[in-house]
This record gives structure tokens, sequence and C-alpha cells, in this order.
């Protein structure tokens, strides 16, 4: 039994732990001594007073927001999928398709978003589509390189085992696609929130149903620093959750096999 | 010893073996003499023009292990892929078992393939690689399970069943993918320089396993190799190949019964016979230049 303090598992979670809490303290020190405003720049501890607060409203916002990214993430999964699928089925589908994708992909969502939410109705539904539109390349792409990154000797002992279509799908490209696939998840799940909280700036819709980045635009008219603060804090939570899910599930589906996930013996 | 040099007819080489060399014609196999594989006239061209082989005659009878041994460029995985049908020949024939033949997976006669690389499923246990033939023939799933656990057994993997190939050692990972050949029981076992990547201790523990499965399961066996001391060790017939073109150079029959094992390998009998394939594969490499 190594001394807890040398332990590489607590020197990996205290050592960032420890810097945020030094930063933190130092933020608070500052702004309390130097007496900076709070609508110019909030000490953490106003933050999180803010936080405690408001906690009702900024909640509902975050479930809101939440909501959209799940649906989006889950949407460019599906389809994104699909379309490696395609993509890979037949080269003709994979030239016409291609270059639309990358279209999509290069033209930034903020300059597309106002038209969606015009063209669609549904404030929710306009949303979940500029938020997939956003998260669906990443998937699209690396399923697509791990669909037809099969090595070449299981390949080959697959063709002279008469195997099918379908079986060698199943038994040998679906499982050398699944690296690139979480891979592609990974990025994906950051996109998609970040496809819905700009969505949700340019649609500048308020109600029931506002996210968190409505909080943000209403608390910056109104000059409450301390509540833009704090829904920023709850978007950057959001995004360390999903990074972190996508990690686990890295980590569960590939931890026994795949160099990436294996970890290094020392 | 040497048979007729650079295109014998295999069955004369056979026969036609000096009675004064150190490695007599092997009494006649009455019950193995049947042919697996005949190699009429077949020869392979490349589609950029070059002649990987010339026109072969080769015979490969039940229950023989023949190396295939040559300078690179001899085409001695070309000649084991046209057995394997992985190819056509440009022209000629190959006949497997007189006519009758099917693929790996259907009913009847088997081929199983052993590449150089172990060529395993990274993502699967150890059973789910070696039962693969079995899945993809769509093979009854107890009998599929009872010849995993005998395969298994077979290369002394039983305890490994639940592994991930990458929890293996390079050896290991090879004897997996000998199990997963030995789980279709192959009417002919083909092997490209299986052992090739492997170190020398490793290398001979799977050549003395690989002796007594082949000697166990009555394989027939097509191995090709760089390596003189395996092929001398392992073999009931080495088949010496020269290069540009590709072609039989010449035969060498070994009568050493089976299974062989460390006495073979460190006896006199077998020095000797490494000397007289060193020499003839000198010979061979030496013609290989001479036509360039």
């Amino acid at each position: 039994m190594r001394p807890l303090a040398t332990h590489p598992l607590f020197s990996r979670i205290a050592a960032p732990v420890g810097l945020g809490l030094f930063v933190l303290l130092a933020w608070q020190l500052f702004c309390k001594q130097r007496g900076i405003p709070v609508y110019l720049f909030p000490a953490p501890s106003d933050i999180a007073l803010k936080l405690a607060g408001s906690w009702p409203e900024l909640f509902g916002a975050l479930l809101s927001t939440l909501a959209v990214t799940c649906e989006a993430f889950v949407l460019a999964i599906v389809l994104g999928t699909m379309t490696a699928f395609l993509f890979v089925q037949s080269r003709l589908i994979a030239i016409s398709l291609y270059p639309f994708a990358v279209l999509l992909q290069v033209t930034p969502i903020v300059a597309i978003a106002p038209l969606i939410i015009i063209l669609v109705k549904n404030t929710q539904v306009a949303l979940t589509i500029c938020a997939t539109v956003i998260a669906i390349f990443p998937i699209i792409s690396n399923t697509t390189i791990g669909l037809s990154t099969v090595d070449p000797g299981l390949l080959a002992y697959f063709r002279m085992n008469k195997a099918s279509r379908l079986q060698t799908l199943i038994r040998l490209r679906i499982p050398c696609a699944l690296p690139y696939f979480l891979a592609g998840l990974r990025i994906s799940s950051g996109l998609a929130l970040i496809g819905a909280v700009v969505a949700e700036f340019v649609a500048g819709t308020g109600g029931p149903g506002a996210g968190l980045a409505y909080d943000i635009l209403q608390s910056g008219m109104q000059l409450d620093i301390p509540r833009m603060f704090a829904a920023l804090v709850l978007i950057a939570l959001t995004g360390i959750l999903l990074f972190v899910s996508m990690a686990g599930l890295s980590q569960l589906l590939l931890g026994h096999w795949h160099e990436s996930s294996m970890g290094h013996e020392k | 010893m040497m048979t007729a040099a650079s295109q014998p007819s295999p069955r004369a080489a056979a026969e036609a073996i000096p009675a004064a060399s150190p490695c007599r014609p092997v009494a006649p196999r009455a019950p193995l003499d049947l042919p697996v594989v005949d190699i009429l006239s077949a020869e392979k061209i490349f589609p950029d023009g070059t002649r990987g082989l010339a026109p072969i005659d080769l015979s490969i009878r039940r229950g023989e292990f023949v190396s295939l041994i040559g300078p690179s460029g001899c085409g001695k995985s070309t000649l084991l892929k046209l057995v394997a049908n992985l190819f056509e020949p440009s022209d000629g024939r190959i006949v497997w078992w007189q006519g009758n033949f099917s693929r790996v997976g259907e009913a009847g006669r088997r081929l199983a393939f052993v590449f150089q690389d172990p060529t395993l499923m990274p993502w699967a246990r150890v059973r789910t690689n070696v039962r693969l033939p079995l899945d993809l023939a769509g093979t009854d799933r107890a009998e599929a399970d009872r010849r995993v656990d005998a395969a298994l057994v077979q290369v002394g993997l039983d305890r490994k069943g639940r592994h991930f190939p990458g929890q293996l050692s390079g050896g290991m990972r090879m004897r997996v993918s000998i199990a997963r050949a030995m789980v279709t029981e192959p009417d002919l076992l083909l092997m490209d320089e299986p052992f090739g990547a492997l170190d020398e201790f490793t290398r001979n523990k799977l050549d003395d396993d690989l002796i007594r499965l082949s000697w166990e399961k009555k394989l027939t066996t097509v191995f090709v190799t760089h390596s003189l001391y395996e092929a001398v060790f392992l073999s009931t017939r080495i088949v010496v190949m020269a290069a540009n073109p590709g072609r039989i150079f010449g035969q060498l029959e070994l009568d050493e019964p089976l299974p062989r094992g460390d006495d073979f390998r460190n006896s006199d009998r077998f020095a000797a016979l490494c000397r007289e394939l060193s020499a003839m594969l000198h010979a061979a490499s030496l013609e290989s230049r001479g036509d360039r």
C-alpha cells in the first residue's frame, strides 16, 4: 500500500482539484479586496449565491437546453450512422453525398440558424435541427472511416470462409468501426450542446421553454452578471457531464481490447 | 540429394531418389497415398506481366507434410495461394481430391489457411475467435462449442478461452490461429510462414506441437517457411524452389518417423539433413540469380 499522496489516482484527482480551488480562492480574494462591483466582475461567492437563489428558473432552463442537446445528439447518431452505412455500401452514393455533408459542416451554424428558425414553425424543433446539423458531421465521417478501415488479413479470412456481406458487416466491419464511432460520439456530444446554445441565442425566444442561452442573453441585458456566470457554470457542467459519459461508454465498450482505452502498463 | 533439377515431375521425383542418400525414399504409405492436391502444369503470370510461377507439377498425398522453401521471389506463397484456391492459375490446372472439392465451410472437404499474422479479432475472446469459421458456416452451437473446446485443448490453450488476444503473447496468439484452423477439422491445412515472426524458442515449441498435432490428426499440410531447420524438423517432404521464374528446383524426402521431438532435433541425422538442404538452397539461389 502506497502512501496516499503518491497514489496515482489521488494525484490525478487532487492535482486539478487543488489547482481549481486555488484559482477560485485567488479570484474571490481579488474581487473582495479590490472591491470590484458585482455588475462588473462577480466573485465566486456571488455566483454561488445567485445559483442557489435562482435555482428553480436556472434548473428549468438547464433542462430545456439539455432536452434540445439530447434530442439533437440522438438524431445525429441515428442519421449520421445511417448515412455512414450508406456511404460504405456504394461508392456512387458516397461520391454524390459527401460534398453535401461537407457543405453542411463548413457553413457556420450561426449563419444557417436564422433561416431554419424562420422556416420551421415550432421553435423547439428548429433548435433541435440546428443542433443536429452541427453534431452530425463527426459521426458521419468517423463512422465512415471506421467501416472502411478493416484489417485486410481478417477481411481475407472472411472471404476465404465465404462469409456473406451481412456476416462481414456484423462480425467484422461494425466492431472495427466501433473505436472510430465512439471517438465521433465524444466530439459530437460536445457539438450538440454548442449547437443547442447557439440556436437558442439566435432564436432568442423566451417563455416557459427558454434555455440557458436565453437566460444569459436576458441577464446580460439586465446587467445581472452573476446570473450570467451561473448559467455559464451550468452549461460548462453539462458539457463535462456529456464528455465524461462518452468517455465512460468508450471505456466500457473498448476497455478490454482497444489500445486507446487499455491504459498504459508500467 | 537433389532430384531432377529445374522442373521435375513430382511423382518421378518421389521415385527417383538416389539410394545413397541419408534420407531414403519413404516406404510407400499405402493407406495415405491418395492424392489430395494435383498441381498440373500450373502457371501464374501476374497482370503486370511478371512470371510468378513457371508451369509447375506437384502432387501432394494424404498425410504428407510438405514444406515449400526457397529464396525470396521463388513463388512459394503464390503456389500456396493457388493450392488454397485464393486465385486461379493463368494456365494449367489444380485438382483437389481428384476433382471432388468444395470450399471451406461447405460440407465435404475442407481447407484451412493459417497466415503469418494470427489475424485474430482483437475485440473477441479467444473462444469466439476460434469459433469464427464455425459461426460463419452456421454450425450448430453445441457442436461448435464441443469442437472449440477440443481445439483449445489441442493447442494447450484450454485455460485461456476467456482471454482477449491482446492479453496473450505472440506465440499464444499463433496457437489461437492454429486452433481456429483445427476447429474446422480440415482435410488440408495450408500455412504461410506461420511462425516467421516468433523467436526461435517459441518457434521450436510450436513446431513440436504442430508435428504432434499433424501426426495425431493425420493432417495433410503444406507449409511455407524460411527456416531450413524448421523445414527439416517438420516435413515428410521438402520442395526447394528457385526464382526467376518461380519453379521447383528439387525435392527432399525425409523418412524420419513421426512424431519427432528433441531427440531428432539434436541428432546427427538432423544436422546432416540440414546440411544437405542448405546445399540445395545454395544451389537454388545461385540458379535464381543466374536467370536474371
